[in-house]
């Protein structure tokens, strides 16, 4: 999903996370195996991570990186087999297939048939027949807001965000893709269809809105912005910033607008060159089984719906609650995937972003 | 002959001494710029770096307005944080090295040091929840009346200007004060002797003569302001994009380090043009 959720390792909750997660594998140290896992910040939650270390005696080293172009500088850096598990935006999938970073997955012994129709990204995922990854979370960027503050009905139609009703109470939230992608639906379009002759009106659209924003931040930044009132409205948001917050911040909701929203997914697969690529398999048979995915869902960092639909027997009613579970029918059939462009459109669009940023 | 293999000795031995810093140099400093280098002449292509050898990268810069924007507010806010930091420094300098007892001196230092042993993110994120509408600047303003809407503080130029000058005034205090610490009394006398008031001795032979600290700390200051990344980005709200985040932003996803490889030279061309602009302050205080 969002490669700017993962860029937490700016923040005290990713740092905490990430000395939790040392502190929690203290008791493995001495563990007769290790994993290393490129990762988004809540796989670093240790209630996730800590029951497959104690289970096949194994302790996992955790790297959070903050983009996929992050990533893949870590990894052109490394040495061949320092990385076994790769967790990656699900748009991204096709990237690491091509540049020959993934090994096939037995698809056997995934559970594919669980997962949400809708997430099996068959397309992005397997190459000439074979498997090399798996959905694993996912949720939406839609509209976050303070339902206090905030006419909730305005939030159902989104061209109120390029207009003036909420001028100076809003803010966006700082990632190309998903606000591309966002204000491309809120404007007809269909994100797997944009083209270059489309960034034009979005643009426009993007300026109106940047005229309407008091900031646009980084996960971070953007939720501490609309949960200590600085801001009503986070353009993007989503469950993944209120879900968490939903026990101490009851106000804050969000919403899928009827023009729809974008859905995020990440996947995870195991590194071509891992020299233990078997426990590699097993620790993404975990995240993707029932109780990793619950775990996932309801990780420290953020929470966002797991992709295996099995998950909610492992759930709380009041994480199923909070995580909208009942709803996802009717929210996956209005959201569309996120922006998937070639290298060229991609360039195209954050060099928009990068004028919208300094508009 | 003697006197010749005395002198290659010598130099053996000189160059036994400087070999240490010249190698850490080649291997940390000269070796990551010429790759940089190299690099800003390639092409990101897909998920490939292509040696296209050219200055395309470089042209962007000057072809998209949006770069060239970022440079300009890069110097506009390190130059304003700069004047504002040696503006705030100077006098809090000078009260530690002659108002502040010599013994209490060194508690003063610690006492100004103090906020570079706080974490960089953490102070900045404090910054954010300080300048906030519901912070405690708008809260205590609104509070006594002063304000009837809070001011808008954070996400902006100005929260970023705050956010480096708390940094650098320290920065620039202890350069400062080195420099006043030095300082004879006996040129104070002089200008007393001669007729000249406070503000005459001030002008005409204390600060001249502090010049050189001022400026050491200035450069510094200016050096690590238009490199900064974390500041602008928590502070700033992203209103406007200063250079480390233009370079930030070309790495982040696509990792288009030749793009961001050209940004990054053009951004130290720009420091060491500072750098000799301020080398003549810097040369004085080595005479």
């Amino acid at each position: 999903m969002n490669t700017a959720i993962k860029r937490l390792k700016l923040t005290g909750a990713a740092a905490l996370g990430a000395l939790l997660a040392g502190v929690a594998a203290m008791p493995v140290a001495n563990a007769t195996e290790e994993l290393n896992a490129l990762v988004w910040c809540d796989h670093t939650d240790p209630a996730l991570i800590e029951p497959f270390e104690k289970k096949f005696d194994v302790k996992v080293n955790l790297k959070e990186y903050e983009g996929t172009g992050s990533a893949l500088a870590i990894v052109e850096q490394s040495q061949p087999g320092d990385w076994d598990v790769f967790v990656i935006d699900g748009v991204d999938v096709p990237r690491a297939i091509d540049a020959d970073l993934l090994a096939p997955l037995p698809a056997d012994e995934m559970p594919l048939d669980d997962i949400f129709p809708e997430l099996r990204l068959d397309e992005a995922q397997m190459r000439d027949g074979k498997l090399y990854a798996v959905s694993e979370k996912f949720g939406y960027n839609t509209v976050s807001f303070n339902k206090t503050k905030v006419d909730a009905a305005d939030m159902k139609d989104m061209t109120v965000l390029w207009s003036d009703a909420y001028k100076g109470k809003i803010a966006v939230y700082d990632y190309y893709l998903p606000v591309i992608g966002m204000v491309a639906v809120g404007l007809g379009k269909k994100t797997s269809e944009l083209t270059a002759d489309d960034l034009p009106a979005i643009k426009e659209t993007l300026f109106k809105i940047k005229d309407n924003a008091k900031l646009v931040g980084e996960v971070v930044s953007s939720q501490t912005a609309i949960a200590t009132g600085e801001v009503d409205i986070l353009v993007g948001g989503g469950e993944w910033v209120t879900a968490g917050l939903s026990a101490d911040k009851p106000e804050l909701d969000w919403i899928l607008p009827e023009q729809g929203g974008v859905r995020w997914s990440q996947s995870i697969g195991v590194f071509k060159d891992s020299t233990r690529k078997e426990l590699a398999t097993e620790f993404v048979k975990y995240i993707v089984s029932p109780e990793g995915q619950a775990r996932l869902a309801t990780s420290s960092c953020y929470w966002a719906m797991p992709a295996n639909a099995k998950a909610g027997a492992e759930l709380t009613d009041q994480q199923k609650a909070a995580l909208r579970w009942d709803d996802q029918p009717t929210y996956l059939k209005n959201a569309q995937m996120y922006p998937a462009p070639d290298a060229e459109l991609d360039a195209a669009m954050q060099d928009l972003w990068t004028e919208f940023l300094q508009h | 002959m003697a006197l010749a293999a005395r002198a290659r000795r010598f130099d053996l031995g000189a160059w036994g001494f400087v070999a240490p810093a010249l190698l850490w140099t080649a291997a940390f400093f000269v070796a990551p710029f010429v790759v940089m280098a190299v690099v800003s002449l390639w092409e990101r292509i897909g998920t490939d770096l292509v040696a296209s050898w050219s200055f395309a990268n470089y042209l962007k810069f000057f072809e998209r307005g949006h770069f060239l924007e970022a440079m300009l507010n890069s110097l506009e806010v390190t130059v304003i944080v700069t004047v504002t930091s040696i503006l705030l420094a100077y006098p809090f300098a000078w009260i530690i090295a002659e108002k502040v007892p010599p013994r209490l001196q060194r508690l003063a230092l610690v006492l100004a040091i103090l906020p570079f042993w706080t974490s960089y993110v953490v102070r900045s994120y404090s910054w954010l929840l300080v300048l906030a509408n519901n912070g405690i600047i708008n809260e205590t303003l609104l509070g006594i009346g002063l304000i009837g809407e809070p001011l808008d503080l954070a996400n902006s130029r100005t929260a970023t200007v705050i956010g480096f000058v708390h940094f650098f005034v320290m920065l620039l205090t202890l350069t400062i004060y080195a420099n006043l610490v030095q300082l004879s009394p006996n040129y104070r006398k002089a200008a007393a002797d001669l007729g000249a008031g406070p503000l005459s001795t001030f002008w005409f032979v204390v600060l001249p003569l502090t010049l050189p600290g001022i400026m050491v700390g200035a450069f510094l200051t200016f050096v690590l302001c238009i490199g900064d990344y974390i500041t602008p980005q928590v502070l700033g709200g992203n209103n406007e994009l200063l250079m480390p985040q233009v370079i930030m932003l070309q790495i982040g996803r696509r990792a288009d380090f030749p793009t961001a490889s050209a940004l990054a030279i053009l951004l130290m061309i720009v420091v060491t043009i500072a750098y000799l602009g301020f080398a003549r302050w810097i040369r004085l205080e080595r005479a």
